[in-house]
């Protein structure tokens, strides 16, 4: 293991998998726990269409996927409250526009086909410096966000009408959340793919829930999930050869799967001891 | 000069009007109880003061301020009707949901912050319960936490929408004990939505009557004398007569 971390690539795919697995699982709790689990989904369907614009008018990826997912990420909250629409119905239809514009600009510049497959299926390892050190720098920018608002947010999803009432601004941090959300998957996307990016927003969070019974735990217990499973998944990836993104989010899952068990367990003892 | 001013106001939903030409000043120190039938729009009238609706027309005041200019919101302590419908598999301890109230209004964390919690826990008679899950504790205990967190910010105002839905007899009694302490001892003025008479009866010092427009506001011992609360009685009105 020691011999293969000397390698720059792997330094490389390590720090950026593992910044971006906290900033997912940070910002996941509070999307689950507002039933907006679904937002990561849409929004990474959304930067496709990023990527695809990108490659098509020779732009850097990464940059105009974020642009993208930012505008429509403030987009998909206008929608939601002024369209007066159900659900997850605005998700659907913006991931869905996302997903045809894709195809439709892979269609018509079929040169670019491959590097897209990278961005749909996650190439970690072949990660750049310079995109390391903008995931790094966007992660520890997700960070440092959620962190300054860190009670504002907990009072808005646990009580929407009493953080309201106390002053916190609601519409103000529901847009914040959003685009931090949009910036979190489009660096996700290059790590794990557009396709299963979402899966490290919801996986490790939901894991996280299964066992705590406070907050503060739940971001404990989030966070190490995302992050071992990100750097277990990278050492599997390289000693079976298989793909990356596919073993990381295995891995969440198969974590969360133990915690489900533990958390139907303890439910059956206590209600023995009842 | 009322705490909170209301001019005027009036609300509809779209359709009929739910309240029309409310006037009612709050003054420092009340304790009044909001009562009227179902659909009377008490709560309706709470959200309006707390700027979470916006009256169709008319005016409200807060602390001197028309209320869109208003800044000290922290001062304001509210506990919801849905209070007690809380998620139970948030997974947040008694201390966290006091502390996301103070910690909105605070840069820094710090021991004089988990001082402040612990003191309004001590308050509400619940520090012993400051790890636990908030999600384990009874209706009763859920709605103590909630006035903490209302407390919290040292509130001139306290407003509570129907605090004590689906708690027991017992715990009401200890419950209204709580506020009429808070009132008295701490000066804080309490707004209470209330289905209740014998809250009434017992604990508050003003009572405001509505049925879509104002029909009664003054002490609570006029008001037991008169029309409007025997209209009340003999009509039935979804009220509840209470045995204190």
């Amino acid at each position: 293991m020691e011999d293969l971390l000397a390698y720059g690539f792997l330094q490389r795919a390590f720090l950026a998998g593992l910044a971006i697995a906290v900033a997912c699982a940070m910002l996941g709790l509070f999307l689950i726990l507002r039933r907006d689990a679904m937002i990561g989904h849409g929004l990474s369907h959304i930067a496709f269409a990023g990527v695809a614009i990108g490659l098509f008018l020779n732009l850097l990826p990464l940059a105009a996927a974020l642009a993208v997912s930012a505008v429509s990420a403030v987009g998909l909250m206008k929608l939601k409250d002024r369209a007066g629409l159900y659900g997850d119905t605005a998700i659907g239809i913006l991931s869905s526009l996302g997903l045809a514009v894709g195809i439709l600009l892979a269609s018509m510049a079929q040169s670019f086909n491959v590097e897209l497959m990278a961005y749909l299926f996650g190439d970690i390892l072949a990660i750049e410096p310079v995109e390391v050190w903008l995931t790094a720098g966007l992660a520890l920018a997700v960070l440092g966000v959620v962190s300054v608002n860190y009670a504002k947010l907990l009072f808005m999803t646990f009580d929407r009408e009493s953080a309201r009432v106390s002053g916190v601004r609601v519409g103000r941090l529901d847009m914040l959340l959003m685009v931090l959300t949009a910036v979190t998957v489009v660096m996700g996307m290059k790590i794990v793919g557009i396709l299963l990016v979402a899966a490290l927003i919801v996986i490790p969070a939901a894991a996280g829930l299964q066992v705590a019974s406070r907050f503060k735990t739940a971001v404990l217990i989030s966070t190490a999930t995302a992050t071992l499973s990100v750097a277990l998944g990278l050492i599997l990836s390289l000693e079976f050869n298989i793909p990356a993104s596919a073993s990381i989010v295995i891995l969440c899952f198969l974590v969360f799967l133990v915690f489900s068990i533990l958390k139907s367990r303890r439910r059956s003892a206590l209600k023995r001891e009842q | 000069m009322g705490l909170v001013v209301l001019r005027k106001v009036s609300f509809s939903y779209g359709g009929p009007p739910v309240l029309v030409d409310i006037d009612l000043a709050i003054r420092e120190g009340d304790f009044l109880a909001l009562i009227g039938p179902n659909g009377s729009g008490k709560t309706t009238l709470i959200k309006i003061i707390l700027r979470l609706l916006e009256p169709s027309s008319g005016s409200v005041e807060i602390m001197g301020r028309p209320v869109a200019e208003f800044k000290g919101w922290a001062r304001i302590g509210y506990v919801p009707q849905k209070a007690t419908h809380i998620d139970p598999f948030f997974p947040v301890s008694v201390e966290e949901v006091v502390a996301m109230a103070l910690m909105s209004n605070r840069k820094a964390w710090g021991t004089s912050e988990h001082e402040e919690i612990r003191r309004v826990l001590r308050q509400v008679d619940m520090e012993a319960y400051r790890k636990w899950p908030i999600s384990r504790l009874s209706g009763g205990q859920q709605q103590r936490v909630f006035i903490a967190r209302a407390l919290v910010n040292a509130p001139r105002i306290l407003f509570l929408d129907e605090p004590t839905t689906g708690v027991d007899a017992e715990t009401q009694s200890s419950f209204y004990d709580l506020l009429d302490l808070l009132n008295e001892k701490e000066g804080i003025t309490i707004v209470l939505v209330t289905h209740d008479i014998g809250i009434v009866n017992k604990h508050v010092s003003q009572v405001a009557c509505l049925n879509q427009r104002l029909v009664y506001h003054g002490s609570h011992e006029d008001f037991c004398r008169s029309a409007v609360f025997k209209d009340m009685i003999t009509r039935g009105d979804h009220l509840i007569s209470h045995d204190h």
